[in-house]
């Protein structure tokens, strides 16, 4: 701690950062372009200048820097004083003389960190008369407009793009005045978090490209909080809307979750809920009906009319409804809607994240290691937030080298230039080469089962009593050894693996290796494919195949489908057979799919966007998302579908549904204390979802009816569709716009937190429902080598963040990143066939019918004997993961997709 | 009077090889450093001598060495890095020894590296000076074929290699630290000080970085000793060193002189006068960064704080003359156009100032200025001042602007109030 004099008032703060982050902290209003939050100090804009005195006696003081100035015990500042204030009022001069005025037609204007620092200075005279420098704009892909006349040259989009996300096409090209921030040509921005320059960039030089498409300024959208439901991490998400329509999501900061970063899949995912594909009015034997009541009835009828009913819940619908379906047909009648290996994998890692002892970090934490395995998984593509901590993770032994050498850890360009020669370790075991392999210390490919094999090897060697694999290569067993003795040497060592390769010889041989190594603060963290897959879990039901049985042996004639393509998730067969067997088949969800097609009765399912309710991402923290706009037309929160034709009504309300579900399943108990958020959180008002500046509001309709609609009531959470009520009193993590006095842009968050990147005042949002707890033995169940056999091969499913996840591949931008389809191939598989990339190839199923004639791709790190196609693409929905085929180079007449038949 | 860094340098020879080097005493004092001296009673001499840094700030060179850590659980890598990117206007010193005497450089290098342990050296060598990297390489040769380099040299524990480097070309990579940038492959950049390269230098690991006339020095103090090497200078900082003179003297060059030579004698005596016909009206005394002098202040030694207390700096040395026929402010805006073309574009002030003080004095020049854009150029001169800006090119950048708002204002105000009047600009 130190005491240090601001401007004639003295304060007590940490002494471990600089001045400009002190200042923040405090509350104070000291302008500032080129230091981020999450990115340290560089001293480049020099915006941030503040008078230092040398002692009490000083009255003249030096100009310095804050964001380069250490904090240390007695210093004395001044913000105000008159040198200091004219400084930094010609410094946005001088960044003023090439920016163009062009604030009423830039999409930043409304929340542009240099309009707001430029009021703040006071710098409002233009003095420059000379003429403006002018640049190229560049096409930099589906996600991100370009508008170089408007940089300022802060540096933070390249810091960002190559130092923090580990980008390599974003560069600052020329020099003087002419610096320009771009690629070396147009072209698509590749790295997976290219979105955030929307944030990151004080003005408007990059903007968000969909966003662009149906723009509306920040005050005059409705925003509320919420929660990505593109992975398993639980980002928190601001998504606004006008019009009825979703027009982009931004980043809403979590202390100990998504930080200050989304990933583009979080980003831009938001397509689907305005896409063309969604379900907005009832449909009774592909029927639409129009009357919510009519819908409703024809439900009520089945119901009762069924000699039994199940209902099949889903990873991506809330836990309020998967609670309420499951309370609907009782817990004996109650399906996941999991297969038997995603059943087994997400059970066993729930099994091991609240009896296996180990702490289940979040992402905060991760940022923490200092040394990583992944086993099995290809991060950047299974649940992308985390690839950009893993990457700051393995800035810690920088850290730890700057502190010898008495270098503070906020002077960014200092430690980035010790990074050179140090780096905590990253071991990568995965089935091919992953998106962070350039800053692996060493990677291993190979099938699942030989990466669990490498991963026993590595348990065995932290800890002999654990099991050993046989027949281990001697490279495979000095891999192990050498990866053991880093992790052995770790403080706070970290296991990442997931759901990715479907294997569960990885997920246990993660634990296997978590519980060897020595370290107290060792932490184990599962990916898992979907927003909710803990929390459907947790909550616990039986297997899709057991339904499947239902129906079968005629148990069963009515079905309940609640927001699950089934045909994602077992064979079209078994599904079909499942859906034609059943008597009536009712389907809740809010985009069309194959499943949807069959359903007898088909109910409009709300998004994310138009609903409230709970997910449990992968750290099993339980966190809230709020409606943002009222659902349109006939779609309604799906929990509202199952509840309304349930007979008690005191499950009409959401808060008492989270309550019940609280109370009625012990593992997620904990769950009680968000049961009644919107009691405890308004206090007599309600939060405005619209900011106090929204404009229009009598106009919006007028073009349908003259008399200005009253707003929709929310009796469901703290918030009114409505400019009226108050956010004073909200706690942060509920304000649908982070926005103080002066501060328009996103970076207002300091006036939020306990400190300059901490906490929320007030707490950041969610519960941990899993603490750990316990040991679990060793698991033994090794398996053998995998050995390819002539001519066969197996389908290996890899996720792309653009491609895998349902929902966001509904989602215009995202389907244009979308991966080429194509089989992945070995070089020397590809040899035997005679193929080579782009050329078409014959898949059969084993038993010998022809199922499918794609183009093949040459990836050298593939393993042999192994095919890699895309998880989840529809092009692929056909093939079984892991199922044994034969492969044959077609011929090249037929290379069009559509004709061969299915 | 001695000249020790230019003895090697004759008329009948394009360059002194190994065998010329030697026969005048080189490699005497590597020898004498290796065999008899500790790495800190290196140090030590070239501390005592009073050897200050000949690059432009005059920081002591053997306070420098000693700065670097070198206990044991100090990084065992060490560099040393030779800034021989000569890029001021006007200023040539470096060049010479460069292309005459490219032993000299090398004997430095050696006995710097081993005061310092290090056992790599680069030379960071100004693009455009082709023939000196010809002859740097051709001489490095040599060295390595004599034992002087690579793997013990003098069958001693100590080894050392060196790399030359030659730029790609940059003013800012003068900036010792955004010459380790571009060193790494980076864009020359400067980096934030602290940390100093001395902790934190080339790769991370601690780094000095010598200008190529201060390591010319060394093998002279360590041959014939620290007395000696004081007893050469004509006031408190020790030494000879190169001075020039460029402009419209009679005959401009350079010339191996004690330090606190006054102006006066480098200017009418060895530059001979200014050319028939013209005035001296005042001088830059050590490159275009440095502040004017009058001729008023002819009399002032070139010696560190003597020039500072009359309002300017050593620099390099080398004079830029400014006659009664050339306009100041077309000097410079000439000056002013450099700096700001040569701004890496980092810091606000210098990226957007410069470009500014440019518009202003061409504004000026083609008569649209007004009196107000001298309180704007004044103005921007302090805003560009040194702590206010990233590195130290702006506030040099602002040196000779400042200087001639002071003594050649009325040549400013000749071309607005002329013009002001005439079209009535507004």
């Amino acid at each position: 701690m130190a005491r240090i004099e601001i401007d004639g008032r003295f304060y007590d703060v940490q002494d471990n950062t600089n001045v400009l982050s002190t200042c923040l902290s405090l509350g104070m209003d000291l302008p500032y372009f080129c230091w981020h939050p999450a990115m340290g100090s560089v001293g480049a804009c020099r915006q941030c200048a503040v008078i230092q005195y040398k002692d009490a006696e000083d009255t003249r003081g030096r100009l310095v820097m804050a964001c380069m100035t250490p904090v240390m015990n007695d210093m004395r500042l001044s913000i105000s004083s008159e040198q200091a204030r004219r400084f930094r009022s010609d410094n946005i001069e001088l960044l003023m003389t090439n920016h163009p005025h062009d604030c009423p037609v830039c999409e930043e204007g409304g929340e542009c960190h240099l309009q707001d620092m430029t009021v703040m200075t006071g710098h409002t005279f233009r003095r420059y008369r000379g003429s403006k420098r002018t640049h190229n704009n560049q096409n930099l892909g589906p996600f991100i407009n370009h508008e170089m006349n408007r940089c300022i040259a802060c540096y933070r989009c390249v810091r960002f793009y190559n130092d923090y996300a580990g980008g390599h096409d974003l560069q600052v090209l020329g020099v003087h005045n002419n610096v320009y921030f771009g690629r070396f040509e147009d072209g698509t921005l590749e790295n997976e978090f290219s979105g955030n320059l929307v944030e990151v960039c004080p003005t408007g030089v990059f903007t968000d490209k969909t966003f662009s498409a149906h723009y509306a300024r920040k005050w005059d959208l409705q925003t509320a909080p919420s929660i990505c439901v593109h992975c398993g991490l639980g980002c928190n998400t601001a998504p606004g809307e006008r019009y009825g329509e979703l027009r982009r999501i931004i980043n809403r900061y979590h202390g100990a979750v998504n930080g200050y970063f989304l990933c583009d899949r979080g980003r831009f995912g938001y397509g689907f809920v305005n896409s063309s594909k969604r379900i907005l009015k009832p449909r009774i034997d592909n029927q639409p009906i129009i009357a919510i009541e009519t819908a409703e009835s024809h439900f009520r009828k089945l119901l009762n009319a069924a000699k039994s009913t199940i209902g099949i819940g889903s990873p991506r619908a809330s836990l309020e409804a998967n609670f309420a379906l499951r309370e609907l047909v009782g817990e004996e009648n109650f399906f996941l809607g999991l297969n038997d290996t995603e059943h087994t994998l997400l059970n066993t890692i729930i099994d091991l994240m609240r009896h296996g002892g180990i702490h289940s970090p979040s992402l905060r934490e991760i940022e923490q290691a200092d040394a990583v395995l992944i086993l099995g998984e290809d991060v950047t593509h299974s649940a992308p937030r985390l690839a950009l901590s893993i990457r700051q993770a393995l800035r810690n032994a920088s850290f730890a080298m700057a502190q010898t050498m008495h270098i503070p850890l906020w002077q960014d360009a200092a430690i980035r230039q010790l990074r050179g020669n140090v780096q905590s370790p990253l071991f990568i075991a995965s089935i091919c080469a992953t998106r962070l392999d350039d800053v692996a210390t060493n990677t291993y490919h190979g099938s699942p089962e030989n990466v669990a094999r490498l991963g026993f090897a590595i348990a065995h060697c932290l800890d002999d009593s654990t099991p050993a694999p046989f027949a281990l290569s001697t490279s495979e067993q000095s891999l192990a050894s050498s990866i053991a003795s880093r992790l052995k040497q770790a403080k706070r060592p970290l296991v990442v693996s997931g759901t990715s390769c479907s294997c569960l010889a990885v997920i246990q041989a993660a634990y296997n290796i978590a519980k060897a190594i020595p370290s107290k603060d060792k932490q184990l963290t599962f990916t898992v494919p979907e927003c909710n897959s803990v929390g459907l879990t947790i909550m616990g039901g039986k297997r899709l195949q057991q339904a499947f049985e239902r129906i079968d042996n005629g148990l069963t004639d009515n079905v309940i489908i609640l927001e699950n393509d089934l045909y994602r998730r077992a064979s079209h067969k078994a599904v079909d057979l499942f859906l034609e067997t059943a008597a009536h088949v009712s389907v809740i969800d809010s985009l069309e799919n194959k499943t949807t097609e069959k359903a007898q009765l088909l109910l409009p399912a709300a998004t994310f966007a138009e609903s409230e309710g709970t997910l449990v991402n992968n750290e099993g923290r339980a966190q809230r998302y709020f409606p943002v706009y009222p659902a349109t037309e006939a779609a309604r929160g799906s929990w509202q579908w199952l509840t309304s034709v349930m007979e008690d009504p005191h499950w009409q309300h959401h808060d008492a549904l989270t309550s019940a579900c609280a109370t009625t399943l012990p593992g997620l108990a904990t769950l009680i204390q968000s049961a009644s958020v919107t009691e405890d959180a308004i206090a007599g008002s309600k939060i405005p979802r619209q900011p106090h500046r929204y404009s229009g509001r009598t106009a919006m309709h007028a073009n349908i009816k003259v008399s200005e609609p009253g707003p929709a009531h929310d009796l469901e959470t703290p918030f009114a569709f409505s400019m009226e009520g108050a956010t004073t009193h909200a706690p942060p993590a509920l304000l649908p716009v982070i926005w103080a006095p002066g501060w328009n842009s996103n970076q207002a968050i300091n006036k939020f937190q306990e400190e300059i990147s901490g906490h929320l005042r007030d707490g950041d949002t969610g519960i941990r429902l899993i603490e750990a707890s316990g040991e679990l033995p060793w698991f033994d169940d090794i398996p053998t080598a995998f050995e390819p056999e002539p001519g066969l091969w197996r389908i290996t499913p890899l996720p792309n963040i653009f491609g895998s996840e349902e929902l966001s591949q509904q989602s215009p931008s995202i389907r244009e990143r979308q991966p080429l389809v194509c089989i992945l191939l070995n070089p020397m598989d590809a040899e035997t066939l005679a193929v080579g990339t782009g050329d078409p190839i014959e898949i059969r199923e084993f038993a010998g019918a022809t199922t499918l004639t794609i183009h093949a791709q040459i990836e050298h790190t593939l393993p042999r004997g192994l095919v890699g196609v895309t998880t989840g693409l529809p092009e692929f929905q056909s093939l079984q993961a892991w199922t044994q085929i034969t492969l044959k180079k077609a011929n090249p007449e037929l290379q069009d997709l559509s004709e061969v038949p299915l | 009077m001695e000249k020790p860094l230019t003895k090697n340098i004759q008329p009948d020879r394009a360059f002194a090889t190994l065998a010329d080097y030697e026969s005048t005493g080189g490699y005497l004092g590597m020898r004498k450093a290796i065999t008899d001296l500790q790495p800190k009673e290196v140090q030590q001499w070239v501390k005592d001598a009073g050897l200050r840094g000949r690059g432009g700030a005059g920081f002591s060179t053997g306070l420098k060495w000693s700065l670097v850590p070198m206990d044991a659980d100090a990084p065992q890598v060490r560099y040393l890095v030779v800034n021989a990117d000569e890029m001021e206007p006007g200023t040539f010193k470096d060049r010479l020894l460069l292309e005459k005497d490219p032993h000299q450089l090398i004997e430095g290098i050696i006995i710097a590296a081993y005061a310092i342990q290090a056992t790599m050296a680069y030379i960071f060598l100004r693009g455009e000076y082709h023939l000196a990297a010809q002859r740097l390489a051709y001489a490095l040769l040599e060295a390595r074929s004599k034992g002087y380099l690579g793997k013990h040299v003098l069958d001693s524990g100590f080894s050392l290699e060196i790399v030359l480097h030659t730029s790609a070309g940059r003013y800012i990579c003068g900036e010792e630290t955004a010459l380790l940038n571009a060193l790494e492959g980076k864009r020359a950049t400067p980096r934030a000080k602290p940390p100093f390269p001395l902790i934190s230098g080339l790769w991370g690991k601690p780094t000095v970085v010598n200008n190529v006339e201060t390591l010319c020095n060394v093998p002279h103090i360590l041959q014939y000793g620290v007395e000696w090497y004081q007893g050469l200078a004509r006031c408190v900082d020790k030494g000879t060193k190169l001075f020039g003179a460029s402009g419209r003297v009679k005959y401009p060059g350079l010339w191996e002189l004690p330090m606190g030579t006054s102006i006066r004698e480098i200017i009418e005596e060895h530059a001979g006068g200014m050319r028939d016909g013209y005035k001296l009206r005042g001088f830059l005394p050590g490159g275009a960064s440095t502040d004017f002098l009058l001729p008023e202040h002819l009399d002032v030694g070139m010696e560190f704080d003597a020039i500072a207390k009359a309002g300017s700096r050593m620099g390099t040395g080398n004079i830029i003359v400014l006659d009664d026929k050339t306009c100041p402010v077309q000097m410079v805006l000439n000056l002013e156009q450099f700096f700001a073309q040569e701004s890496c574009g980092w810091c606000t002030p210098c990226r957007d100032g410069l470009p500014w003080t440019v518009t202003l004095l061409k504004d000026i020049i083609a008569g649209k200025g007004r009196l107000e854009d001298l309180d704007r150029l004044a103005g921007l001169t302090r805003m560009l001042g040194p702590g206010n800006t990233f590195c130290a090119l702006a506030p040099g950048a602002m040196e000779p602007l400042q200087s001639a708002l002071k003594y050649f204002r009325e040549d400013f105000e000749r071309y607005i109030v002329g013009h002001y009047d005439e079209v009535g600009v507004v």
